[in-house]
């Protein structure tokens, strides 16, 4: 009955608060959207966006993938995407582990206040403190690697060094953050699971290896699944920031390389096409494993 | 068998707070180094010898900022995009969220806009058709073009329809009943009981406009009109030291203190905020990404 009332109420105002929003996303997304036909136009910039422009087909497509680096730069995207994805996930998982198990509230509460920093800050910031730490002569990293009497390391300017880096440093940047969904699935797990196992005299190693981590299968294996649409997403802020022309070899990325074709370089339409391809393909990757995810795990978003 | 079981969580429990303790410490290590090196003094900064501990501690790096125009200018555009930024972002996340939080059967296209503003995140046209956008529009070189793009951030909009659907029926059904219109129902009450989520979608875009710095870089055509976080990205990463001219003042900062001063400076709005809301945001993000 009361369902029947609420139907009464007029929905205008629904409308009218969509609106704006309505609005802001035909302009900024769906126009940029189409504007996708500059990739198979030989695009002229002085007669805009909405100008008239030469058809050449998939011109831009044969150019971009005759390139010699381009394979290398989607190997580059690739190799250091899913490496951050894959140790990043393994890493949060076992982190949450770890804080699931401290009792001291406080102690737990300021380890993950600390360890939820570096999300927070730019990779602007962190380049700049990044370069200095991992410099070769004065770099504190590096001292504490001759400690050891090893030889110093050129991490940012060496082209075997720099992608490990970049995985190296992306997963610590958001290593913190991503433990909170982590831990969440863990708290949720019954703890009488726990009781159990420990009447079964079970230890802390068995208990997380026989209760905790098949508790966390579902929300690990749907993280997984949603992961995977972001292979070709290597970290422009961050790689942007860090890398050098001694580096572009195992560096560069296929946003760094649209980037410097279109706005550096000129080339719209080549820089276009590299970025439909990069978009075409994540979009038929997230489609596929949000399906997936929601077909498995029953996955709404909203 | 107890008193094994006993030793082995034991040790299971220093492997823990050893294994946490020392990546805090990787965390708040290069803070407290920039923040050492930015007191120190030239000489010892420049030769790398400054450690946890300030070496010859001095302002000057401070100062040095304080005076520096070029600083300022970008902190007031900071400012002003967080400002203008985050209130358009909250306002639209706050009209958008709350017809989609209604089941299909009181709104019936709700699903329809839902996708259409889904889509948007899985593709978009790429860099280069947006940047052609901004320069065919003419926004360019003012504020809109950092604001407007991102106006509605989606991400925002999940993680507040989904804490509204957590909101009990009853006591929108009441106000319904009582005559109260959509507008009444999400201004008095659904906001007033948000707060948490509210407070989680404010700190996410604050810090979004904090920290960008691509747009203002390829928008804005003249370095004045640059943002904090692109400014010292041209001075961290282009090492444009054009702006440290005066050799009186060189003799006693360096490029090295200075940056570190800067990066210092851009980190604690951030650093002094988020501890805060910390509560809040780990609940909105297990709400926004993991619905069951």
């Amino acid at each position: 009955m009361l369902i029947n009332k609420t139907k009464k109420i007029n929905n205008l105002s629904l409308y009218i608060m969509l609106l704006p929003a309505t609005i802001v996303l035909i302009i900024f997304a769906y126009l940029p959207l189409m504007g996708i036909v500059i990739a198979f136009q030989d695009f002229i910039p002085a007669r805009g966006f909405f100008g008239i422009q030469k058809w050449v087909g998939l011109d831009n497509f044969k150019y971009i993938f005759t390139m010699p680096d381009t394979m290398q730069v989607i190997f580059n995207t690739v190799y250091i995407a899913s490496f951050k994805l894959f140790f990043g996930l393994i890493l949060a998982v076992a982190i949450a582990i770890l804080l699931n198990e401290i009792r001291n509230k406080t102690f737990k509460k300021t380890i993950q206040t600390i360890i939820y920093m570096p999300h927070f800050l730019s990779w602007v910031l962190l380049s700049g403190i990044f370069i200095e730490l991992l410099s070769p002569s004065t770099g504190l990293i590096n001292k504490f690697i001759e400690l050891f009497g090893f030889k110093p390391i050129f991490f940012l300017g060496d082209k075997h060094w720099f992608p490990i880096t970049m995985i190296i440093t992306d997963i610590w940047k958001e290593l913190g953050f991503a433990t909170i969904i982590y831990l969440a699935a863990i708290t949720s797990i019954d703890t009488q699971l726990y009781e159990a196992a420990t009447v079964d005299g079970a230890g802390k190693w068995k208990q997380i290896w026989h209760v905790t981590l098949p508790g966390m299968r579902m929300i690990i294996v749907l993280m997984s699944l949603l992961s995977i649409g972001n292979v070709l997403n290597a970290g422009f802020d961050q790689i942007v920031n860090m890398y050098n022309a001694q580096v572009y070899e195992t560096g560069d990325i296929l946003d760094t390389l649209v980037y410097r074709l279109g706005l550096i370089d000129g080339q719209f339409s080549a820089a276009t096409a590299v970025g439909l391809f990069k978009s075409g393909v994540s979009a038929v990757l997230i489609g596929t494993f949000y399906y997936l995810s929601y077909k498995f795990a029953d996955y709404r978003i909203f | 068998m107890k008193k094994k079981i006993n030793i082995k969580n034991r040790i299971f429990k220093v492997i823990i707070y050893s294994t946490l303790i020392l990546i805090s410490l990787t965390c708040v290590l290069p803070i407290i180094n920039l923040l050492a090196v930015s007191f120190s003094d030239k000489s010892s900064s420049v030769a790398g010898l400054v450690g946890f501990w300030p070496i010859n501690f001095t302002l000057a790096s401070y100062k040095y900022i304080i005076n520096q125009p070029a600083f300022w200018n970008a902190m007031n555009w900071t400012v002003g995009r967080v400002i203008l930024g985050g209130g358009i972002n909250l306002l639209l996340t706050v009209l958008t969220a709350f017809p989609l939080s209604k089941q299909t059967s009181e709104f019936k296209h709700r699903t329809l806009f839902a996708w259409f503003m889904f889509v948007t995140t899985i593709i978009s046209g790429g860099l280069i058709p947006y940047y052609i956008l901004i320069q065919t529009m003419g926004i360019n070189n003012t504020i809109w073009a950092l604001v407007l793009p991102s106006a509605l951030p989606v991400f925002n909009v999940i993680i507040l329809l989904n804490f509204f659907r957590q909101i009990p029926k009853e006591l929108s059904e009441a106000a319904y009943i009582d005559g109260a219109g959509h507008n009444t129902i999400l201004f008095k009450i659904f906001l007033p009981i948000s707060m948490p989520a509210l407070a989680t979608i404010t700190l996410f875009s604050i810090v979004g406009h904090w920290n960008s710095w691509f747009d203002a870089m390829i928008y804005m055509d003249n370095p004045v009109n640059y943002p904090l976080a692109t400014y010292l990205h041209s001075i961290i990463v282009n090492n444009d030291t054009t702006a440290l001219k005066s050799i009186q003042e060189m003799a006693f900062v360096s490029e090295k203190t200075t940056k570190a001063a800067q990066i210092f400076v851009a980190m604690v709005p951030i650093l002094i905020v988020y501890p805060f809301l910390q509560k809040y945001f780990v609940k909105g993000m297990i709400i926004g990404s993991v619905k069951g």
